[in-house]
């Protein structure tokens, strides 16, 4: 029986585990599906990592290995190569791997830490024939830097979040041309910052309010054809603009993991599509905890590692004093915002602030974020912009919420 | 010199070279893609149809009654993938009631068991989801769902195990008859046979032309599917369908084998190899299955394809003699995929017709077994990775396939040598996420096997490469 | 006046700059430094790979150790291309020493340990 299992070991399974050793757990487990640690990290080489947690600039490899010089400091068992399979609500979990078997674990307490998966053609239905060449980034990505393969010399791609926009700037370093990002928002999905140095830098172009709505080829893409959208993403007829092109890389968006998470019978929010979480990042199965993408998708891996280092600490206080308690408030989206995390807060276990991340569902200009409960307002917080791809962040002090009952809403006001 | 040389390696090319892997004979198959199931057989509905469709008296619906317990036999013998769930065929109006009366009668006459015309309520009790405005249903309690790739697989694995010998990337591009035999060129030099069996599919004609009068036009029927995630599987537990028309069977809802849902077809003519799927083709497929069961969550697909029936613009498949010593095994539209093993056992009796010796092997094996992890119990799971490492290794997290079960494809009779054949084989790459995570891993194991490097691996077909080269430039040459 | 978004961290400060390189908008003083080298001499860091023998992997993963003249991103790309490292390779290691005499090392940035 171990204390804690974590499950993952890239940047949310890391942090978390090394916090809860720091807060005491002595028997600890990361089961890691890959032959290293560091997840998703070790493939996003590009730099721009660590600005807010380590103030200074790190590759993604670079990041994940301060996390495991931590590690290996502390005595975290770690079972690299093998995959769980299942994890039950009374916190058994089963694994396989090679050297591993196939095995069950028992635990005190577990950490969900398996982060996200890229939605793919199938699931925004995109018409056309079917050759290769389409490829969703994150699997271009593994191709490019760790395999050392170019998935193609001529390349469309669509959606604008932040995987697609550095491999645009990837894949032109390495010789593609890259012909367009096609977005069907009227806005980007990833970070402005990405915009200029991987879009500008390269005079790629962006189409905002454009979408692909035909592919051609028969057994390798040949052309994709780009349409412009109305207001309601439908194409418009005979905006089409045609790219001959090798490849198609798709940056459509991405899920939270979450096969493990609701077959241990966990309650699930439909806006983030991971497991709805209390202010320590506990599910509704006492004692199992989501950190990192696995609980909402995130933009920042220094807020993954703030977040799971929460919840490792939140495991280590589970099983060293028990499950926490008290009166819960609701976390509501009001107008303006898509989701928030946590989306309950039990004041009682809030020590100096509760932080809740949320991201808004449009563009906003000099906006105030307006908490409030029946009474009224909470707090406010003011901010110069708003974007749906730059998750916000507020932290409310625990003294606010000791009166707060009930429930409480998150909204945007628009300044100007 | 072959004694039977069977061109094409879809369900039906399978299904006759099993079939005729039974006796002493030498056989082999032209197919003219690098695997099996490459055309028809991979893009269908995957349903092993009961048999009221066809007109009484025909030979489709005879080979459909036959095929589809011949195809729940083998089935089990060979270790596919199958589920007797029954289908309904639903009435909305009262001329789709007039529909059900007539098929009833149909399936009566074809010999198919155990049909009932249920109320809608019913239906519905059976089925909860489906629409209010179901007025009734036509209950075929013998419709079966099934892995339509796995079931040509191990036909044509039956066969190889048996003797016959399988030339991929082979198109025949010329026959000729020769003293008495069959002189048939192909892109990599001529074969000779005694006997020839056209199973082409959508090119059958193409084929047939080359032996006799023109006589039929392959006009093929394009239709479009979603298949959607596990989480919608369970929506309905048996084969929806709509009343048909003359396009075709109409848009069903079904269950597949491997847990997902499966919605379409739309019917549209196409060119003979084109699958494309359109924006058009897929609203109309949604729209359509909405009226049958209105709470699909078409937001949960995973995957759309499309799909090319053999059709030749008539109510019977065209099985005959065409030439002397060549059968034609043409216009195979639904239900084909059902027909498949009766067509099959009725080629090698017009053979026999033909003057064939239909002698029979004593050695003939009737059985396959592949392990599938993800079924295995715990204790299962615990010795076979004991025993053999690469089965603790998951390879596709979404179906839970492991390296063991893709190693012991390549080493199968006929083995995969392309991603998506590995797909068909183990099912990695065909969940939620597609190929995403485990494509890369599955290149590497297929670039091991062959002995090459990761960018001549291709996705399906010859020509579907997924790399182009090497990042770096060429090593040394800067 | 020319209008700059910042690339230093993921804030993003959409910032303002004049004639005489007066910044504002920035939050912090590291975005008007970039907006000044922005406009009059910009630089970049370059992140890549370069071939490793003997690791688990083929290729490993570098950085120029300082930015570079944003001019000098292409010759530096080829020059990645004629190295090849050999594991074990440690963060941090120099790769590539004074890369084109930008004054920047090309550095690994992954450990691969040999196979």
């Amino acid at each position: 029986m171990y204390e804690l299992i974590v499950i993952g070991g890239g940047p949310a399974g890391l942090a978390a585990a090394c916090a809860a050793w720091d807060s005491g757990l002595r028997s600890i487990l990361i089961v890691e599906r890959d032959r290293e640690l560091g997840g998703i990290l070790n493939q996003c080489i590009h730099n721009g990592f660590g600005l807010t947690y380590f103030k200074e600039e790190l590759t993604g490899p670079e990041y994940a290995h301060r996390f495991v010089e931590l590690l290996s400091k502390t005595g975290v068992e770690v079972r690299t190569d093998t995959m769980v399979l299942e994890v039950t609500p009374d916190r058994k979990v089963h694994m396989t791997g090679p050297e591993t078997g196939y095995v069950v674990e028992e635990a005190k307490s577990i950490i969900l830490a398996m982060g996200c998966r890229e939605r793919t053609r199938g699931a925004i239905a995109i018409p056309g024939s079917r050759p290769a060449g389409i490829f969703t980034a994150g699997a271009a990505q593994r191709y490019v830097n760790v395999e050392g393969y170019m998935p193609g010399k001529r390349v469309v791609i669509l959606g604008s979040g932040d995987i697609g926009l550095i491999m645009a700037r990837r894949m032109t370093l390495e010789g593609a041309k890259v012909l367009a990002c096609v977005e069907v928002m009227p806005y980007s999905g990833g970070l402005t910052r990405n915009i200029v140095q991987c879009l500008e830098d390269y005079d790629i172009p962006l189409y905002l309010s454009h979408t692909v709505t035909d592919i051609k080829g028969r057994d390798r893409v040949e052309q994709v054809v780009v349409s412009r959208v109305d207001e309601r993403r439908r194409p418009i007829p005979g905006t089409e603009m045609v790219f001959d092109c090798d490849t198609l890389l798709l940056s459509v968006g991405l899920i939270p993991e979450n096969e493990l998470t609701s077959g241990a019978g966990i309650l699930l929010d439909p806006r983030t599509k991971g497991a709805v979480v209390y202010e320590n990042m506990e599910t509704s199965v006492p004692g199992v905890f989501a950190c990192g993408n696995v609980a909402h998708v995130h933009d920042l891996v220094d807020f993954v590692t703030q977040e799971s280092q929460r919840a490792g600490a939140a495991a280590a206080k589970y099983v060293l004093n028990g499950p926490a308690g008290g009166e819960t408030i609701d976390v509501i989206n009001g107008s303006g915002v898509s989701y928030t995390v946590p989306q309950r807060i039990r004041p009682e276990n809030v020590e100096k602030t509760a932080g809740i991340f949320f991201r808004v569902n449009r563009i906003f200009g000099k906006s105030r974020i307006v908490v409030s409960n029946r009474e009224g307002e909470v707090a406010g917080f003011n901010r110069e912009r708003l974007a749906p791809g730059e998750m916000e962040r507020i932290a409310l002090p625990a003294k606010l919420l000791e009166n707060v009952k009930g429930e409480l809403t998150v909204a945007i006001q628009e300044v100007e | 010199m072959t004694d039977v040389l069977i061109i094409g390696c879809g369900v039906i090319g399978a299904a006759a070279a099993m079939e005729l892997s039974k006796y002493k004979l030498s056989v082999t198959v032209l197919e003219r893609e690098n695997d099996v199931a490459m055309g028809t057989t991979k893009a269908n509905s995957a349903i092993l149809h009961a048999g009221y469709d066809p007109h009484p008296g025909t030979l489709m619906a005879r080979l459909n009654v036959r095929g589809s317990e011949l195809a729940k036999y083998y089935c089990e013998k060979l270790d596919v993938p199958y589920r007797q769930c029954g289908s309904m065929v639903l009435a909305f109006t009262r001329a789709d009631l007039d529909t059900l009366d007539i098929l009833y009668d149909r399936g009566m006459k074809n010999g198919v068991k155990g049909l009932e015309i249920i109320s809608g309520d019913e239906a519905r009790k059976r089925e909860p989801e489906l629409a209010d405005t179901v007025l009734a249903a036509l209950w075929a309690p013998s419709a079966a769902i099934v892995s339509p790739w796995e079931m040509c697989l191990a036909f044509a694995e039956t066969a190889v195990k048996n003797g016959v010998k399988i030339e991929f990337n082979t198109e025949v591009t010329g026959l000729e008859r020769d003293g008495g035999c069959w002189r048939v060129t192909t892109d990599r030099g001529v074969r000779e046979a005694r006997y020839v069996i056209n199973a082409a599919g959508v090119d059958s004609d193409t084929i047939h032309d080359m032996v006799a009068e023109h006589d039929f036009e392959v006009k093929p029927s394009r239709g479009q599917y979603y298949l959607l995630d596990k989480s919608e599987g369970s929506r309905v537990n048996t084969v929806v369908f709509q009343c048909p028309s003359e396009k075709g069977k109409g848009v069903l809802v079904s269950p597949t084998v491997h847990g997902n849902l499966i919605v379409g077809p739309n019917a549209e003519p196409s060119d003979k190899h084109d699958t494309a799927t359109t924006a058009e083709g897929l609203d109309f497929v949604r729209e359509t299955a909405k009226l049958s069961v209105p709470g699909v969550d078409f937001s949960k697909s995973i995957r759309n394809f499309a799909g090319v029936r053999a059709n030749a613009g008539r109510d019977d498949f065209l099985i005959r003699k065409a030439a002397p010593g060549f059968i034609d095994l043409a216009a195979i539209c639904s239900p084909g995929l059902t027909s498949a093993p009766a067509i099959g056992e009725y080629a090698a009796e017009l053979l026999g017709r033909e003057g064939l010796e239909l002698e029979e092997k004593e050695s003939f094996e009737l059985s396959r077994r592949r392990i599938r992890f993800k079924e295995l119990t715990d204790e299962e799971r615990r010795k076979l990775v004991a025993r053999d490492p690469s089965y603790g290794r998951v390879i596709c997290r979404c179906e839970t396939v492991t390296e063991g079960e893709i190693l012991a494809a390549l080493r199968s009779p006929v083995p995969p040598c392309s991603v998506d054949g590995v797909k068909r084989r183990v099912n990695a790459g065909m969940g939620r996420c597609q190929g995403g995570f485990c494509g890369p891993r599955v290149v590497e194991l297929l670039a091991k096997d062959l002995g090459v490097t990761p960018d001549r691996i291709v996705q399906d077909r010859e020509g579907m490469w997924i790399l182009k080269e090497e990042t770096k430039g060429v090593p040394g040459s800067v | 006046m020319r209008e700059l978004v910042c690339i230093v961290c993921p804030r993003g400060c959409h910032m303002k700059a004049d004639e005489e390189l007066n910044v504002t908008g920035n939050a912090c003083p590291r975005g008007a430094q970039y907006a000044r080298a922005e406009l009059t001499h910009p630089t970049r860091v370059v992140t890549s790979t370069v071939r490793i023998t003997g690791a688990p992997y083929t290729r490993l993963p570098v950085k120029t150790s300082a930015p570079v003249p944003k001019e000098f991103i292409e010759s530096v790309m080829a020059e990645l291309c004629k190295v090849t490292a050999a594991a074990p390779v440690h963060v941090g290691d120099v790769i590539i020493k004074n890369i084109l005499s930008t004054g920047a090392d090309v550095v690994a940035t992954r450990e691969l340990v040999a196979k």
